[in-house]
């Protein structure tokens, strides 16, 4: 497993660490801090009932931003519905992922310029589009590449499979991405598979398969750096597996950790903290300190207040909207329908 | 007789079976020491032992391989998709597979399996859960789909589901896991497959549906009376294949009918029986057969879905101006 930072923030792997300046160190904790804020205010809105469906992150940062500071603005995600830091950072604007989280179509409109698919619900699914995705890009000569995320449950779909075969078979420029936070709702990760790693099954496919540890955002950093660079150089795709944990609940929808994890389990998993552990390391080096942190924090919070403002300012969607939206060219069935419900919605 | 929800005389359902048959085996994502995201299976694994109750990788097409190889071997596997809309991952396996082995193999192996999943509107999930696929599963030679709109059904369908040598799709509405309670006989009991439920006798329309739909129909059916219209509505709970005689018999009584279903209008269940109707009782239908349905589009997520799902006064809206024609 690769390990750049200790628990302490101490660096352990000198020769491996990646070569960032101290604006791009600060930046990751930057955007680790930001996320942690974004999460607390999203589980705190979802308990009110004014989100829709979410998906705590917290645990994940450094797995989530270590390995999204290492492509570039112009490459491609492919997310899961717990990917929504990422895809912030790619330029999705938060009160649509607002929006995506409510059920609201204009969620899944995504601003010109952001290579971004929308919040994958089915488990899988995005991994073998990702597949495709990179052999558009290579298709049209491209230098981007496209990064891919799904969980340790999601490494056992056959589409986990097939994606990364097909990467390998056409060798693309893709990344993918398992974040090993150790359950799938309430599966262990042990019971998921048999095999030692995740990582592992990449040599399958034929390509690079790596661990690192995934509360670790350096180690997450360097490695998909070098995946980057590999798929860039011509060199194929790159299987990542961060081990990581989710502190809290699956969802928001009534799962209930404590039955499936111990507290122990918890407080175990708490002392890797990445952002303890990255605060640390740019303590020591003087780069960050606590007024820098607060004011992150206030900066996090006022960007939910406006963003829910935004939300909550944003019109209903219709059910004639929805009609209007199945396709480019209406068929006669849904024309008729369009007709019917707009009637049915003025004389509300 | 004991006080039950749909959720609880599901589960009751699974237990009596585990218990009377040891070839049942129960199994799916997160159902053995979680108890299912919904509780369904709350329980059971601590009962019968992780050997019968258990967890699966998170493969859908996995489980239903599984379910196919354990079900030629002698076993009797209760499977559980998680929620509807994950159904599509292992199509192949249902569609492809399960429901044609009968067929494929002259009737020397069996697939007596059940597929249960949670379906249908009204509880603001995400995406790709509540979907009323019920149309699709129908068009499965080989594969019966069941859905219940009672707890007393509830289990005595799941029984006879359980018991079935052919597979069996049994859907059930997230909206009524525990929204009504209703008298379950604590013994084993079963319902026949393919037979439908006149709910509430009536002669001047009839009005057809099933799962969550039914009761919207009964409570339609209440407000007309008020109006000297007595509806007469009919629970299907089979859907593939519809229970014909029931619904001619009824419509050569009443001479109207409306079919009721939370899916889109687009084929689907309710385009299938209006077309039966049809061909079976034209020369007694005083009006065209009307459908209640939602519209074409992929079912809205939460804030949508109160308005996009068809409600009882839809069905009154439907019901008088089939009187009226
Ligand atoms: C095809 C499919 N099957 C099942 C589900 C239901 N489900 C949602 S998340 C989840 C567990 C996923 O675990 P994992 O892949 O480890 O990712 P994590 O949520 O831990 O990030 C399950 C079973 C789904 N969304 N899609």
């Amino acid at each position: 497993m690769l390990q750049i930072l200790d628990e302490n923030g101490k660096v352990i792997n000198e020769d491996k660490k990646p070569d960032l300046s101290d604006e791009q160190l600060q930046d990751i904790m930057y955007r680790m801090v930001y996320t942690r804020i974004l999460d607390q205010r999203a589980v705190s809105l979802g308990r009110q009932g004014r989100l829709g469906f979410y998906a705590p992150v917290a645990g994940q940062e450094a797995s989530m931003i270590g390995s999204h500071y290492a492509v570039d603005k112009e490459d491609w995600i492919a997310p899961g519905y717990r990917d929504i830091p990422q895809l912030i950072w790619h330029g999705y604007p938060l009160w649509q992922s607002y929006l995506f989280s409510k059920g609201h179509y204009k969620g899944g409109q995504m601003p010109e310029g952001v290579n971004a698919l929308v919040p994958q619900i089915i488990i899988g699914a995005q991994i073998v589009q990702t597949a495709g995705v990179a052999l558009g890009l290579k298709k049209k000569g491209k230098s981007q590449v496209v990064i891919t995320y799904t969980g340790d449950g999601g490494a056992s779909q056959g589409d986990f499979y097939e994606g990364m075969n097909f990467a390998g078979a056409f060798h693309v420029p893709a990344i993918f991405v398992v974040q090993n936070n150790q359950y799938a709702i309430s599966v262990p990760a042990e019971e998921q598979t048999a095999a030692d790693t995740i990582a592992q099954k990449a040599v399958a496919a034929g390509i690079e398969g790596i661990q690192v540890d995934g509360m670790d955002a350096l180690a997450v950093y360097a490695a998909t750096q070098k995946a980057r660079q590999n798929a860039v150089d011509g060199n194929g795709p790159t299987l990542i597996e961060t081990l990581c944990y989710r502190y809290g609940p699956h969802s928001l929808s009534g799962d209930d950790p404590t039955r499936y994890r111990t507290s122990e389990e918890d407080d175990e998993w708490e002392k890797r903290d990445p952002l303890v552990r990255f605060r640390k390391y740019l303590e020591d080096k003087g780069l960050w300190s606590e007024e820098k942190e607060n004011e992150i924090v206030e900066q996090a919070k006022a960007d939910v207040k406006a963003a829910m403002k935004e939300v909550e300012e944003t019109p209903r969607q219709k059910v004639s909207e929805l009609i209007e939206i199945m396709g480019n060219e209406l068929p006669y069935n849904l024309r008729e329908q369009l007709e019917e419900y707009r009637a049915k919605e003025s004389s509300k | 007789m004991a006080e039950m929800t749909m959720i609880q005389a599901i589960t009751d359902a699974m237990r009596t079976e585990l218990k009377n048959d040891e070839d049942v085996l129960l199994f799916g994502e997160d159902v053995g020491h979680y108890g299912g995201v919904f509780r369904a299976t709350e329980g059971l694994q601590k009962e019968f032992g992780e050997a019968r109750v258990f967890d699966t990788p998170l493969a859908e097409s996995g489980i239903g391989g599984l379910a196919i190889g354990l079900g030629v071997t002698g076993f009797r596997p209760i499977m559980e998709i998680q929620f509807i809309g994950f159904i599509f991952e292992v199509m192949d396996g249902l569609a492809g597979q399960m429901s044609r082995m009968h067929y494929r193999t002259g009737g020397y192996y069996d697939s007596p399996i059940t597929v249960r999943a949670p379906f249908g509107g009204g509880v603001k999930t995400p995406e790709l859960h509540p979907d009323s696929l019920e149309g699709l599963m129908a068009q499965m030679p080989g594969m019966r789909v069941v859905i219940p709109s009672t707890p007393y059904d509830a289990k005595g369908l799941l029984i006879s589901s359980i018991r079935s040598d052919d597979p069996v799709f049994y859907l059930e509405h997230m909206k009524l896991y525990r929204s009504l309670k209703g008298e379950v006989s604590e013994e084993a009991y079963t319902i026949d497959l393919d037979k439908a439920d006149i709910k509430r006798e009536g002669k001047d329309i009839t009005f057809i549906a099933y799962g969550a739909m039914v009761h919207s129909a009964l409570k339609a059916a209440e407000q007309l009376s008020e109006e000297n219209i007595e509806a007469e509505v009919i629970d299907l709970r089979t859907v593939s294949p519809v229970d014909l005689d029931t619904i001619i018999e009824s419509v050569k009584k009443t001479n109207r009918a409306v079919v009721i279903q939370e899916a889109q209008r687009q084929a689907g269940v309710a385009a299938g029986i209006s077309a039966e109707i049809s061909e079976r009782a034209i020369l007694h239908l005083e009006a065209p057969v009307a459908r209640v349905t939602a519209p074409d589009t992929v079912y809205p997520f939460a804030s949508d879905e109160d308005i996009w799902l068809p409600d009882h006064n839809d069905i009154i809206e439907k019901a008088k101006a089939t009187i009226d024609f």
